[in-house]
């Protein structure tokens, strides 16, 4: 068991997310920075989906109740064990009784918590992930609060070595300018030319408006090429007869602003998309807090796959160091 | 006509645009495109998500290439047929019209909407050119609605009235979106009408209650177990009017977690509907009442 002392700001229950409800109106849910949470989870001797908490921007006090590995990974922030400081992206040793504390994030926007063994609250859907807007997974379908019991799955004692860490130069470091790559396209043939290239040479700004369902960016307007608007569409030129949002779409109501949509995505309105961010660049958009910026660049399919196949080398590489080769690719997304 | 385009939606997705305008020929098109997509089980998908007039997949980029997914969609548009029968339920909707909670809603919010001196019925009667409530839930009611696309949040429904596009009500959305909106609240908004899942924001016009809740994340009810939802693309939801008594007995029912929702499996044939609408629709209806 996991006894929550202080909640923090947001703490919520995730794994890598749940898949195949997308029609039914579930997004996926789980961990925004997909690889700070496998890595997490490697140090620890963990399956790549055992279920963490994902960390917002003000850490949670917790109270160990058994003998466990535990490692924190992604944003930087203070983290202690009964008081005492220990290192990021390292997995340490608790007994029961020991108190985690976990204070504000000074460098990107979300941090994992990995115990051996895992949260093992019961999956709803094929995941513990939570979805706050539905209700749903995790903890009764809300963030963690003071006095939550969280039980904890088996470990595996033969990976679960302690002091393993990861290598410095594979811990990637949040920044507040990033460059993220997009493919163009979907309802982008609505929008004129002129609006498009402006979106690609802007310099955007996350809103305070940022959360698990997306980002609001600050940046110029868009122009609509003219005609009339189809039957059933709505009448802002903005507005098209209401189809699916990928995970990573982005969107601009009213011209007026983008929103980029994340891990508990609404599954689909009425607003023109323009473009879906790439998955293997989400992870860095995950670590993006309001005020930072965001540039955008254009590439063709063939470069996000490519970028996939990086991530997931990267993530190897990880596995590798870990001693933990034996299990390459196991249950990898 | 609107040439269909496939497109990808990051290195994840495809989506598939038949139309811009809303149209149910061309939903009929998409609901058979993907249970012929399912019936192939093409390695690497994930999922197919229906909506009004396009449709998006969600697959493995790993195991499938994006450029050869979407020369097996273009395969399998060409090969579905509007004679292909698609998987249909018949589904009950109790609704209270003009109901105290949502008229307390719209004044609340009347700041934001085009007529806050009329009711959010009325409202969309009188645009509508209907003078009597009576004769509007009436003609409101008296079609199935077509359940076209399901999404946005767990249970959100766009539900479609079964009649030609020069019959249909339309209503514009609120003018700034409210921030509040009752839990199962029956809304119009352009040419759909919807049942809010949960409570939250919203802008179509609120004009009743369902007495049944379209999400169910407790699993309280037996048909909603291990599903969450009731809406299925391709659904057809017959709202029926009820009163104010009918609608606390229904809701005693959902509260007890006994409530039963009167749903009926046929097999819908959107060649025949596309023949003769209103006549294939009373012949549905006839083998329902006798099933």
């Amino acid at each position: 068991m996991l006894k929550v002392i202080e909640p923090g700001l947001l703490t919520t229950v995730q794994d890598l997310g749940r898949f195949g409800w997308y029609h039914i109106g579930m997004p996926p849910s789980g961990a925004m920075d997909n690889f700070a949470f496998r890595v997490a989870n490697l140090l620890v001797g963990n399956t790549e989906d055992a279920a963490g908490l994902e960390i917002t921007y003000v850490g949670p006090k917790l109270e160990v109740q058994q003998e466990a590995l535990v490692a924190v990974t992604g944003a930087e922030l203070p983290f202690s064990i009964n008081d005492r400081p220990v290192a990021l992206w390292q997995a340490h040793r608790v007994a029961p009784g020991d108190r985690l504390t976990l204070g504000s994030i000074t460098r990107g926007a979300r941090a994992y918590l990995s115990v051996a063994g895992g949260i093992s609250l019961q999956p709803l859907l094929g995941s513990r992930s939570t979805y706050m807007l539905g209700r749903f997974g995790g903890i009764e379908g809300r963030k963690l609060r003071a006095g939550d019991q969280l039980p904890l799955g088996e470990a595996r004692p033969q990976l679960a070595m302690l002091g393993r860490r990861m290598d410095p130069s594979l811990i990637p470091i949040p920044t507040k300018e990033l460059e993220v790559r997009i493919v163009m396209g979907m309802c982008s043939y609505r929008v004129k030319e002129e609006s498009l290239a402006d979106f690609l040479t802007a310099t955007w700004e996350v809103s305070t408006e940022a959360d698990r369902i997306g980002y609001r960016l600050k940046g110029p307007t868009f122009q609509f090429k003219s005609g009339e608007q189809p039957f059933g569409a709505g009448s802002d030129p903005s507005n098209v007869v209401d189809l699916g949002y990928p995970v990573g779409s982005i969107q601009i109501p009213g011209g007026l602003e983008a929103i980029l949509l994340l891990n508990d995505a609404v599954t689909g309105g009425g607003y023109t998309t323009i473009g879906t961010v790439i998955k293997a660049d989400l992870d860095r958009v995950a670590q993006a807090s309001p005020g930072s910026k965001i540039r955008f660049r254009s590439v063709g399919i063939e470069e996000t796959l490519h970028a996939r196949q990086v991530r997931e080398t990267r993530l190897a590489r990880v596995r590798l160091m870990l001693g933990l080769s034996d299990l390459a690719g196991e249950l990898g997304q | 006509m609107f040439d269909t385009r496939y497109d990808y939606g990051g290195d994840e997705y495809i989506l598939v645009i038949f139309n811009e305008a809303m149209d149910l020929e061309t939903n009929f098109k998409i609901l058979a495109v993907r249970q012929e997509i399912q019936r192939r089980g093409i390695p690497g998908v994930i999922e197919t998500c229906p909506a009004n007039a396009s449709y998006m997949v969600h697959f493995r980029p790993e195991v499938i290439h994006p450029d050869r997914l979407i020369r097996e969609l273009k395969d399998i548009e060409n090969a579905v047929q509007h004679s292909d029968a698609l998987r249909s339920r018949l589904v009950d909707i109790p609704v209270l019209f003009d109901d105290p909670w949502t008229r307390e809603c719209a004044q609340r919010f009347g700041d934001r909407h085009q007529d806050p001196s009329v009711s959010n019925l009325e409202f969309l009667m009188r645009i509508n050119g209907y003078s009597s409530k009576e004769e509007f839930i009436t003609a409101y009611c008296d079609r199935p609605y077509w359940i076209s696309m399901v999404g946005f949040v767990p249970g959100t429904a766009w539900c479609y009235r079964m009649v030609s596009p020069d019959r249909a009500i339309q209503a514009p959305k609120y003018i700034r979106p409210r921030t509040d909106t009752p839990e199962r609240a029956v809304a119009h908004g352009g040419v759909f009408l919807c049942i809010y899942p949960v409570r939250g924001p919203g802008g179509y016009q609120m004009i009743g209650m369902s007495a049944v809740p379209v999400y169910d994340p407790e699993e309280r009810l037996p048909d909603l177990r291990g599903r969450y939802i009731l809406a299925e693309a391709g659904d057809r939801w017959k709202f029926r009017p009820i009163d104010m008594d009918e609608y606390n007995d229904i809701q005693a029912k959902v509260e007890a977690r006994t409530y039963r929702y009167r749903i009926i499996d046929q097999e819908f044939r959107p060649s025949l509907y596309l023949q003769d609408p209103d006549r294939y629709l009373h012949r549905l209806q006839e083998e329902a009442d006798h099933a």
